[in-house]
């Protein structure tokens, strides 16, 4: 279950490429594991390591000192599109990173994204050209990213508003998830199931259909 | 219910109506489902989320799992050797077992890629919603069903209370009307569509498929145009269903049977998009005018006509878009300007969920048959499921594919995701009949061309992109697919 999402401050991880795939933010390869953890180690891992292990020259964004602890990835357009993997949140979340700038995300990310702690902070193609701008021209600078408000505090006094679907602004403020508020809604998944039978049954049927072994 | 069925809807709004069951204001809708396929790669937390909170499988006579995506394609009699893989086939088992679920895995006659199967065993029917870990559950779109994939949390919810937290998702109406050139298929149709409106163009939306184009092609067809649906962005995309669907529907395993069948199929005739239905979106698309397709950069929406030349990054668009470009050229090895005709490959793949079943083999069967795959040129054929290779069997296509020269495998994800073992080399340059050539989804440094199964023979032939046009008799060899 997600922790509650609290306002933070962070520098930014700058990764000026659009259309970044779930392949590339996890490969396939590491798709095997059974469970969540530990899959910071296979974030982006194809762009930063060689195929001998030793990390790539030029380093990549991530695997600079100073990125280090950064929560806040500003990325192209359309990040996140492919593959309906989950791994891709769960290695972005497990990295520390908590909040993805960009001009527009995959559906299936989206959505994985939000019920997983991580929110993706969707602006206009003008604004993101704007803070790859800032970010160049100052490294250093520090975005607050407030949820409970909807904006990003940019310097200056500047706001950035940003939308997000209120439920699942709910489900992060409350650190609840939507299993929670599914399993809430028996009642009235009782009442509808007794007015609508079952399309189909994956049952076996005949020995034809039977498991062989 | 009474003013919603009063005004005109599309395909999926009726589907969505028929499935809603509780709104609450400012928040999704709890959406039903009516079949929930999984597989060994993205349900193994979910299980274990249900066993943490002492939950059962609400409905395991409505689940359905199969061990597809990391399986090898050697022979079977072979242990898995990939020690993760084994652990997650073996994980799967116990799970199904443990809460069950019906489990179609390895060994088993129905054992296939998950969305070659559903079909195949009747499980997939019109009206339905039906959603699986996998995002290529668009495929099932074909018959009429809403169908979507969803994440491994989304997995534990649907197990849980078989219902999803869904908003209503926006249509885009796709018209393809006309009739193809010979040696063009539905595999060009979707790249077609992909390299008009990119990869992000369908976000928010589902895709219906309609006009005269659509309505003549096959069931598998469909499904090859449905599947790659996602690869628009859309999460799902449809096709009406109609007597071609009916057809191939009618006497499967799980397909209604006796007076049940006729009322199904009454059902299913309300399902089309009634006439003055709104869509939010349209794009036509000329089915005359259509080349073989083959993609050229690092995502399905980079694709061209086969006769075209690679596109220069100079002449992008923009700043954003030329560097994209300009990074796919690298990875790709290509020059600007270059003719696709003509270049070198060093492997072909016949297989995956989007062009894995018979008649796609059939058709690059057809076109290897008394001919040779190039010297120096690997040619790999992978089955979609058991059945499909048992189907080919008796049809002596693999008689075909191992006298042209091709290797003949058993029924998995294979080349398409590489997790099994079946790889590109770095560098390699590959003709796939997959769904996807992001960087390193053939493998670590391979290199992908998206292409119809057509195509991909023809180019096996070659030893290079070629076009299946050229193939002496292409009138009679492209009308073999069938279904
Ligand atoms: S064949 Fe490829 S796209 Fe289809 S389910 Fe398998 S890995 Fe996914």
């Amino acid at each position: 279950m997600p922790e509650q999402y609290t306002t933070f401050v962070s520098g930014v991880i700058p990764l000026p490429v659009e259309n970044v795939d779930t392949d590339q933010i996890v490969p396939a390869r590491f798709l095997k594991v059974t469970d969540k953890e530990g899959l910071a180690d296979a974030l982006f891992r194809d762009w930063r390591y060689e195929a001998d292990g030793g990390l790539k020259e030029p380093t990549f964004v991530l695997d600079k000192p100073a990125m280090y602890g950064r929560k806040i990835l500003l990325a192209g357009d359309n990040f996140g599109c492919g593959s309906s993997r989950e791994h891709a949140p769960w290695a972005l979340v497990s990295w520390g990173i908590r909040a993805v700038i960009t001009s527009s995300c995959a559906d299936i990310f989206q959505g994985n994204a939000l019920k997983n702690g991580l929110l993706p902070i969707i602006v206009d193609p003008e604004r993101l050209r704007q803070l790859f701008d800032l970010v160049a021209a100052e490294p250093e600078v520090e975005l607050t990213v407030d949820l409970d408000s909807q904006v990003v505090h940019l310097p200056g006094d500047e706001d950035l508003p940003f939308e997000v679907d209120p439920f699942s602004k709910l489900m992060l403020l409350q650190g609840t998830d939507e299993l929670g508020y599914l399993l809430g809604k028996a009642a009235a998944i009782d009442d509808w199931e007794a007015t609508h039978p079952a399309r189909v049954d994956t049952r076996p049927k005949g020995a034809a259909q039977r498991p062989a072994a | 219910m009474s003013a919603a069925s009063r005004q005109p809807r599309t395909l999926v709004e009726k589907i969505w109506d028929d499935h809603v069951v509780t709104e609450q204001p400012g928040a999704p809708s709890v959406l039903a489902i009516d079949l929930h396929l999984v597989h060994e790669v993205t349900s193994p937390q979910a299980f274990t989320g249900l066993r943490r909170r002492g939950l059962r499988v609400r409905h395991p006579e409505r689940t359905v799992a199969t061990a597809d995506h990391s399986v090898p394609t050697t022979p079977r009699n072979l242990p898995i050797l990939d020690e993760m893989a084994a652990a997650q086939v073996r994980q799967l088992e116990t799970n199904c077992r443990e809460f069950g679920v019906p489990l179609h895995g390895i060994g088993d006659p129905s054992q296939g890629i998950v969305h070659v199967i559903g079909p195949q065993l009747g499980l997939t029917q019109p009206g339905m919603t039906i959603v699986c870990g996998d995002s290529h559950t668009s495929t099932h779109g074909a018959f009429g069903a809403l169908a979507f994939g969803i994440g491994t949390s989304e997995v534990e919810m649907v197990l849980a209370t078989q219902c999803l937290l869904q908003r209503r998702p926006k249509t885009y109406e796709v018209r393809v009307d006309g009739r193809l050139a010979a040696g063009v298929s539905a595999k060009d149709i979707i790249l077609n569509l992909l390299s008009r409106i990119g990869v992000g163009g369908g976000t928010g939306h589902v895709f219906e498929y309609r006009g005269s184009a659509i309505e003549a092609l096959s069931m598998e067809q469909r499904m090859t145009i449905c599947n790659m649906s996602i690869e628009g962005g859309a999460r799902a995309g449809l096709i009406a269903p109609d007597e071609t669907t009916f057809e191939y529907l009618h006497g499967r395993p799980h397909a209604p049977q006796g007076v049940e069948w006729e009322a199904a199929v009454d059902r299913w005739r309300t399902l089309p998009t009634d006439d003055g239905a709104v869509f939010d979106r349209t794009i036509t698309i000329d089915a005359g005018a259509l080349e073989p397709m083959v993609t050229y950069g690092t995502n399905p929406g980079m694709g061209l006509p086969i006769s075209s030349n690679v596109p220069d990054p100079a002449e992008a668009a923009d700043d954003q878009r030329r560097r994209g470009l300009e990074q796919a050229l690298t990875y790709m090895d290509l020059q600007p300007g270059q003719p696709l005709l003509g270049q070198k490959v060093d492997v072909v793949f016949v297989g995956s969920c989007t062009n894995g079943r018979i008649s796609d083999l059939r058709l690059a069967a057809a076109a290897l048959d008394g001919r040779k795959v190039a010297a120096g040129v690997r040619m790999l054929v992978v089955p979609g499921s058991d059945e499909v290779k048992r189907e080919a069997e008796a049809e002596g296509l693999d008689e075909i594919f191992r006298a042209a020269g091709a290797d003949w495998r058993e029924a998995g994800c294979s080349m398409c995701i590489a997790m099994n073992g079946d790889q590109l080399s770095p560098g390699q340059y590959a003709v796939s009949t997959s769904n996807r050539n992001f960087e390193g989804r053939q493998g670590k440094g391979g290199r992908t061309f998206l292409a119809s199964p057509l195509t991909a023979a023809a180019s096996a032939i070659a030893g290079a992109i070629a076009d299946p046009r050229r193939l002496p008799g292409i009138e009679t060899l492209a009308a073999v697919g069938g279904r």
